[in-house]
C-alpha cells in the first residue's frame, strides 16, 4: 500500500511535469522509447546479438512502424517490476508494453491508461505428474512455490480461501529460483501466469513428468499502458494494435497484404490499407500506418505464432487470445 | 697407565626421529594432537572432500560446446549413459561471454572498452606503484578524458576542450589566488559548464508560477531562457564549433548500450576514484571549526549514510528527473555513478575519520610549531598518517562499492550479476539454467576483489614504518 501511494504522488508529480504531446515528442525524437522487459522469455528479451525480439517488442516496432515508418526506430528500455509505471509517468519512455496486468488501481490512481489488451493471461500451477494431482482443487495442504510481492501472491490466497484448502507458502524472488525449487522438489506446486509456466515447463529436463493444471485462478490481462491525458497517443497505441488484430480477422498477413489491397473490394480492408477513409489524419498520422504496422510485423496471429505460438519452444495455444470469431477474447472495434 | 677415551672427533648429528620432524611432526602437532583433535581433522578432510567430489566434476565435467540447455543435457546424458549426473553447462557462457563482459556495446567496437580498461592500469601504475616516474601522474589526469572518449565515443573535442578549459580556469583562479581566487574558480566553472542564471530563473519561474493568481507567460519565459541558454553554457558552443572545422571523433555509442562489467567497472571505478577525495574533504569538514562547514559535513554523511543504496539508486532513476530543469536529458549512467560517489563518500568520510582520531594530538601540535598553515600540515603530516592507517577500512569500503554496484539492476541498468542473466534466461534456448550464471560472475568479482584486497595488503606492508 505504501508503495502505491508513493507511486501515485510521484505520478501526480509527473503528470504536471510529463506534456500532452507524446506524439510530438517522437516524431520529433525519430525514436520510439518503449518500455520493456528485463527479460520473459517469448514476450520480450534481448537475443546474443542486443536485439529484442518478443510478442510484446513486436507491438512495439509496429507502433514505431506506425508513428515513424520505420520498425527499428525504436529504443527498448528495460524496466523492472518497480520502476516501470513510475518510468512511463515520468516520460523516461512513450509506452509501457510489458506484460503490465490492467487493474482498478492502477488504471486510476497512478493515472495510467490501459488501451487494450494483447493478451490475456491467468494463474496457473504446475505439478509433478507422480504426485497423482489431476485439478487445483487437489491441492489441500499442499507447498506451493510463490513469488512475493506480486498480485499472483494474493490470488493464491484467495483461490485456496474460497475452497476452504491450506497450503504452505515457499516464497521465491523470481521466476528462474521458483522452477529451481520446485525441480528441486522444496514444493509440491507452483504457480504463476500460465504462459509463464508453459515456458518454464518447455525447457524442463524432463517435461513430461510435469504436467499444467486446468485450473486458472486470475484474470491476468496484460496490455500496452500509456499516461493518462494525452488521449490522442493512447489512440495511436489502441488503433495500431487494433489494426494488427483486424488484420487477421481479414486474413490479412504480412506477405499477402500488397496483393489483398490491390484487389480488394472490402471497404474496412481499404481503410485499413489506406486507399480510403482519411483514417491516419484523424489521429495525426498518415494514412498507410495501419497498414505500415501489419507489414512490419505481421497480422495479431502472425505475432502470436511467431514469438509463443504452438510452434515455437513455449508452444501455447491461441486460447482466449484467439479472435472472437474462434471462440476467444480478441475483439477489435470496426475501423471506420 | 690407563688408557682413556677421548673422543676427537664429533658423531654426525642423527636426523631427528621420522615422527618429530618435517611435515609428519606438523601433522602430528596441528592436526593429530589428541582424539578430539583427530576426530576433527577426519571430519574437515571427510565434509572437504565430500564438497569437492561433487563440484569438481560438475565445474570440470561441464559442456562448452552446445546450442541450449537442452542439448547440453543431451550431451550430458549420452556421457554418463543418462545416470542422472549433472553437470555444469558452460555452453552458455561461451555463448554469451560478450554480454557478461560488454552488455550491448556494438560488438565491432569492443576494442574501445578493452583499450579503455587496459589504459586504466597505465593510468592508475604511477597512483598505486612508487616506482613509476613522476610524470606519468599526468596520463593520470588525462585519463578520465581519454576513458569517456573511448566509451561513449562521439567528438575528439569533447574532452580535449574539457580539459583545456577546466586547465584554463584553474590556471587563471590560481592567478589570483586567496578568497578571490576560488569565487573565479567556482563561477568560470559554473559559466562555462552550467547554465547558472538559466537555473536559477527557471526554478524562480516555477516558484512564482506556483502562487495563485501569477502567471508567468510561457512565451516570456521560453524567449529568457532560450535566450540564456543561446549563450551559456560556454562549452556546449566551443566543441561544436571546433568539432566543424576538425570533425575528428569516434562512433557515439549511447550509455544504455553499457552493460555487464563494462558497467560495473565504469560505475565502480569512477565512484571509487572521485570518492576518496570527496571523502578527504567531508571527514575534515566534519572536524572542522567553521560551523557551517562542519554542519554542512555532518548533514551530508549522516543523510546519505543514513539511506540504503537502493533509495539512491531509485532516486537517481526516478526523482532527479522531476528536480532538473524540463528537456534535460541527463545520462542515467551518470546520475548513478554521482549518487554511488555521494554513497561511498560517506562512509569513506567516517573510515577516513577513524584514522584522524588515531593520530596522536602531538601530530597536530608539531605541525603548528613548524609553522605550517592548513593545509600544509594536512598534505604533509596528517593526511598520510591518517589515510595509512585507514587502508584496510578504505579498501573494504572500496571492494563494498565494487560489489554493490550489481543493485543497479534494480533501476533496469544490466548489472552482470542479475541484468544480463534475467536477459540470457529469457532466451529460450537457456531458460531454467541456474547456477552457471552466478559461478562465473562470482568468480570474475572474486578476481577483481581478490586483486584489491592483495593490494591493500601490499601497500600495508610498504608503509609499515616499524613505531607500532
Amino acid at each position: 500500500m505504501k508503495k502505491t501511494v508513493l507511486l501515485a504522488t510521484a505520478a501526480v508529480l509527473a503528470a504536471g511535469v510529463a506534456q500532452a504531446g507524446t506524439l510530438d515528442d517522437v516524431k520529433a525524437r525519430g525514436e520510439l522509447i518503449c518500455g520493456s522487459n528485463t527479460g520473459l522469455t517469448g514476450f520480450g528479451a534481448p537475443g546474443a546479438d542486443g536485439t529484442w525480439t518478443g510478442f510484446d517488442v513486436d507491438l512495439c516496432k509496429a507502433l514505431a512502424a506506425a508513428v515513424l515508418g520505420d520498425a527499428s526506430k525504436v529504443k527498448f528500455v528495460p524496466t523492472t517490476g518497480e520502476t516501470r509505471f513510475t518510468a512511463l509517468a515520468s516520460g523516461e519512455v512513450d509506452v509501457l508494453i510489458r506484460n503490465s496486468t490492467w487493474t482498478f488501481s492502477r488504471d486510476t490512481e497512478l493515472a495510467l491508461d490501459f488501451v487494450a489488451v494483447n493478451y490475456y493471461d491467468g494463474q496457473g500451477f504446475m505439478v509433478k505428474k507422480d504426485l497423482g494431482v489431476t485439478s487445483a482443487k487437489e491441492l489441500n495442504g499442499a507447498t506451493v512455490c510463490i513469488q512475493t510481492g506480486t498480485t499472483t501472491e494474493l490470488n493464491l490466497a484467495d483461490f485456496f480461501k474460497a475452497n476452504n484448502m491450506t497450503y504452505t507458502a515457499v516464497n521465491v524472488a523470481d521466476d528462474s529460483e521458483g522452477q529451481r525449487q520446485y525441480l528441486a522438489g522444496a514444493c509440491d506446486t507452483y504457480t504463476t501466469d500460465a504462459s509463464g509456466l508453459a515456458a518454464s515447463r518447455a525447457t524442463m529436463a524432463d517435461a513430461e513428468n510435469h504436467i499444467i493444471l486446468p485450473e486458472i485462478i486470475s484474470k491476468e490481462p496484460l496490455g500496452p499502458v500509456v499516461r493518462h491525458g494525452d488521449n490522442q497517443w493512447g489512440d495511436i497505441v489502441r488503433w495500431t494494435y487494433f489494426a494488427l488484430l483486424i488484420a487477421e480477422e481479414k486474413g490479412i498477413t504480412k506477405a499477402n497484404f500488397e496483393e489483398i489491397a490491390a484487389s480488394t473490394t472490402d471497404p474496412e480492408v481499404k481503410r485499413l490499407a489506406g486507399l480510403e477513409g482519411d483514417m491516419g489524419a484523424k489521429i495525426g498520422l498518415d494514412n498507410e500506418f495501419a497498414k505500415r504496422a501489419v507489414l512490419a510485423v505481421g497480422n495479431y496471429g502472425e505475432v502470436f505464432d511467431a514469438n509463443i505460438g504452438e510452434s515455437t519452444p513455449i508452444g501455447l495455444a491461441r486460447g482466449l487470445n484467439a479472435l472472437w470469431t474462434q471462440g476467444g477474447l480478441q475483439y477489435a472495434a470496426p475501423f471506420r | 697407565m690407563t688408557q682413556t677415551f677421548i673422543r676427537t672427533e664429533m658423531l654426525p648429528p642423527e636426523a631427528p626421529p621420522a615422527r618429530d620432524s618435517g611435515a609428519i611432526k606438523w601433522l602430528r602437532e596441528n592436526l593429530f594432537s589428541g582424539p578430539l583433535n583427530t576426530i576433527l581433522t577426519l571430519l574437515g578432510l571427510f565434509i572437504v572432500y565430500w564438497g569437492l567430489s561433487g563440484l569438481l566434476p560438475w565445474i570440470f565435467g561441464g559442456v562448452w560446446n552446445a546450442g541450449s540447455l537442452g542439448e547440453c543435457r543431451e550431451i550430458i546424458a549420452a556421457r554418463t549413459g543418462g545416470d542422472g549426473t549433472e553437470a555444469a553447462c558452460w555452453a552458455m557462457v561461451r555463448e554469451r561471454w560478450h554480454q557478461y563482459l560488454f552488455g550491448f556495446y556494438p560488438s565491432d567496437l569492443y576494442w574501445r572498452p578493452t583499450l579503455a580498461f587496459g589504459l586504466l592500469f597505465v593510468a592508475l601504475a604511477p597512483v598505486l606503484f612508487s616506482q613509476f616516474p613522476r610524470k606519468m601522474f599526468l596520463l593520470t589526469l588525462a585519463y578520465p578524458a581519454v576513458a569517456y572518449l573511448l566509451l561513449w565515443g562521439g567528438s575528439v573535442w569533447v574532452p580535449v576542450m574539457l580539459i583545456l578549459l577546466v586547465g584554463a580556469v584553474f590556471f587563471i583562479a590560481t592567478r589570483i589566488g586567496g578568497g578571490w581566487g576560488v569565487t573565479t574558480f567556482v563561477v568560470l566553472l559554473l559559466l562555462c559548464f552550467g547554465n547558472p542564471l538559466g537555473n536559477i530563473l527557471w526554478f524562480l519561474f516555477r516558484l512564482v508560477d506556483a502562487l495563485p493568481f501569477v502567471a508567468v507567460p510561457v512565451a516570456f519565459e521560453q524567449s529568457v531562457l532560450g535566450f540564456l541558454a543561446k549563450i551559456f553554457p560556454l562549452f556546449s558552443h566551443v566543441h561544436p564549433w571546433i568539432h566543424s572545422i576538425l570533425p575528428w571523433g569516434l562512433t557515439p555509442v549511447n550509455s544504455d548500450k553499457f552493460g555487464g562489467f563494462l558497467l560495473a567497472i565504469v560505475i565502480g571505478v569512477t565512484a571509487i576514484s572521485f570518492s576518496l577525495p570527496l571523502g578527504i574533504i567531508l571527514a575534515l569538514g566534519r572536524q572542522s571549526d567553521m560551523f557551517i562547514v562542519k554542519s554542512l559535513s555532518v548533514g551530508f554523511i549522516e543523510f546519505i549514510r543514513g539511506v540504503p543504496l537502493i533509495t539512491l539508486l531509485f532516486t537517481a532513476s526516478l526523482l532527479l528527473q522531476y528536480f532538473l530543469p524540463p528537456g534535460t536529458n541527463f545520462d542515467l549512467i551518470l546520475r548513478v555513478i554521482i549518487l554511488v560517489t555521494f554513497f561511498a563518500a560517506a562512509y569513506l568520510a567516517e573510515v577516513i575519520r577513524g584514522g584522524l582520531a588515531a593520530l596522536p594530538r602531538g601530530q597536530y601540535e608539531a605541525a603548528d610549531a613548524l609553522g605550517l598553515n592548513y593545509w600544509q600540515a594536512q598534505r604533509l603530516i596528517i593526511m598520510p598518517q591518517a589515510l595509512k592507517i585507514s587502508i584496510p577500512g578504505i579498501v573494504s569500503t572500496f571492494i563494498g562499492l565494487f560489489k554493490d554496484t550489481t543493485l543497479v539492476s534494480f533501476v533496469g541498468l544490466l548489472d552482470p550479476l542479475r541484468g544480463v542473466t534475467m536477459a540470457v534466461r529469457a532466451d529460450i534456448n537457456w531458460k531454467g539454467i541456474y547456477w552457471e550464471p552466478y559461478v562465473f560472475v562470482g568468480a570474475i568479482f572474486f578476481i577483481l576483489c581478490f586483486s584489491m584486497s592483495r593490494y591493500s595488503m601490499y601497500l600495508e606492508r610498504k608503509l609499515k614504518t616499524d613505531h607500532r
